[in-house]
């Protein structure tokens, strides 16, 4: 355990550290929220929908969770690097020790990060329906937190550099993002995107979030839990395979 | 052998079609400085990620401190400490939280951390420095880190790849000054790899040489140079190896680059 401490501490410390990550990471969605939501806003109440702060918020935060997480799991490839991870795997301690002090320091930054676009959001008008019911939005997001994180680690060992990551961001996490009912409800798009969406682990991320912040919901939240509980799962399970299979 | 501390029989390693070492045996002693030299592409790197756990051999066998290194992997780890040629240090990271987190990973307790931290890093000159973050460390600094941190565990063997690479005299003169002091007061095992053959002459007691994947030589200076019929070890190294350069690329695998080779083997 000692272990899994000093890696996840390292993050922080990392983290912490470097205010250049901390204000950049924070930038795209907090420019999402205040772009779309007062822009955005007034037509979207035009349309009969209603508020749409309060509809764009855990879709922004759900923005913030996955571009952080992936990114914080993609750390291990700085560190392949940079060289850091021949230390990690020279010892005699196991990988999945090491993967699981890593992504628990990724998903710690993303869940904080999530938590401070939610702080923001707050901050410009944003009220969930039943406060008592933020315990449980915390849950949805610390699971997400992992299960991303995880992924990133799992894409690192096979992303070889730099510029395969920003391949991967614009190539799948963007695409991932923008058809998850994020930014828009789901209720009366056209075929091809519906179901796009429907295939996307995400959208079932932030019905859940949404539904324990503003009590409303497009799936059942029966298969919100379940595709949640399964992305953590595969995706942990994604990441310790790759990790292993390293060779440094 | 009685005291072979690091004993390596028949090891092949191949990727795919690409074989970089091709059945090589040598055992080292305990207490020896051991040269272990080759030009680019000889196979060098491999052996020692295979001796250093990070590599699988395809067959035969390594044992470190008499601990099998595919079999008994933590226990070989244990026995050694490694300065690896590119840096392998938390830059973000001050130095003795670097130290730290080598002590926790090879499960130091706190106490005896906090004693060994402080010798190591005082007789590596870096104790003033140790709340600095590693980025602001000169190269000859964070060699001087690693080698303390490297140490850190009291491993018996202590795997140094071309440890002085990149360095000013002084520095190189320092570190060398320090091995040596370490095998006489400790009788720790030295196994460096280098391309600096002046310098492997003058602290190695026995040398090795590799070739195609293949031990082509082993022996004292004194032994090399009379059977090369030369008078340094750099001149026997060269009759040895002949004198044409080598890319990374293992001539005798048709021009096929090892580097990819194990690059390519990673995405399996």
């Amino acid at each position: 355990m000692d272990v899994i401490y000093i890696l996840w501490l390292r993050q922080m410390k990392r983290y912490v550290r470097s205010r250049s990550r901390v204000i950049g990471a924070i930038g795209q969605p907090i420019l999402f929220l205040l772009a779309l939501g007062y822009g955005v806003g007034s037509v979207y109440k035009k349309a009969g929908e209603g508020n749409y702060l309060q509809f764009l918020v855990p879709g922004i935060i759900i923005q913030t969770i996955l571009f952080s997480g992936v990114f914080w799991g993609i750390q291990i490839l700085f560190d392949k690097r940079f060289g850091f991870l021949k230390e990690m795997l020279v010892a005699p301690v196991s990988r999945l020790r090491i993967l699981l002090g890593n992504a628990a320091g990724g998903a710690t930054i993303s869940l904080f990060q999530g938590i401070f676009v939610l702080i923001v959001s707050v901050a410009l008008g944003f009220r969930p329906d039943n406060w008592a019911l933020l315990p449980l939005s915390l849950i949805i997001m610390l699971t997400l937190s992992l299960a991303l994180t995880s992924f990133g680690a799992g894409l690192a060992s096979i992303v070889e550099d730099f510029q395969g990551f920003q391949g991967i961001n614009n190539f799948l996490i963007f695409p991932l993002f923008f058809l998850s009912g994020s930014l828009y409800p789901l209720t009366n798009v056209p075929t091809f995107l519906r179901i796009m969406s429907e295939c996307n682990p995400l959208s079932y991320c932030v019905d859940a979030l949404r539904y324990s912040m503003i009590h409303t919901h497009h799936f059942s939240l029966a298969l919100d839990s379940a595709v949640i509980a399964a992305t953590l799962v595969v995706c942990v399970g994604f990441a310790v395979n790759r990790f292993n299979r390293i060779q440094a | 052998m009685a005291n072979s501390i690091i004993k390596a029989t028949s090891v092949v390693k191949s990727f795919g079609d690409v074989h970089a070492v091709r059945g090589i045996s040598f055992d080292v002693q305990a207490g020896e400085i051991f040269a272990f030299l080759g030009p680019n592409g000889a196979g060098k790197s491999t052996t020692i990620s295979m001796l250093t756990t990070m590599l699988r051999p395809t067959s035969g066998e390594l044992f470190l401190n008499g601990h099998n290194v595919a079999s008994e992997q933590d226990a070989a780890r244990k026995s050694f400490g490694i300065v690896f040629q590119d840096p392998a240090l938390e830059e973000e990271l001050t130095a003795y939280e670097n130290m730290q987190i080598h002590g926790v990973l090879y499960g130091i307790s706190r106490s005896e951390q906090k004693s060994r931290i402080e010798d190591l890093l005082k007789l590596v000159d870096l104790w003033e420095r140790k709340d600095s973050y590693v980025k602001t460390f000169s190269g000859g600094m964070r060699r001087r880190l690693e080698i303390a941190r490297g140490l850190l565990h009291h491993p018996k063997i202590l795997f140094l790849d071309e440890p002085t690479l990149g360095l000013d005299t002084q520095t190189r003169n320092l570190l060398w000054e320090y091995v040596q002091k370490l095998r006489d007061t400790e009788g720790m095992t030295i196994f460096f790899t280098t391309h600096y053959l002046d310098e492997a002459e003058e602290v190695a007691d026995r040398i090795a040489i590799i070739d195609h994947g293949k031990i082509i030589a082993t022996g004292t200076t004194p032994q090399l140079t009379k059977q090369t019929d030369t008078k340094t070890l750099e001149a026997a190294y060269l009759k040895l190896t002949g004198k044409t350069v080598r890319d990374e690329t293992s001539l005798s695998n048709n021009g096929l680059n090892v580097r990819t080779a194990r690059r390519n083997q990673r995405l399996r």
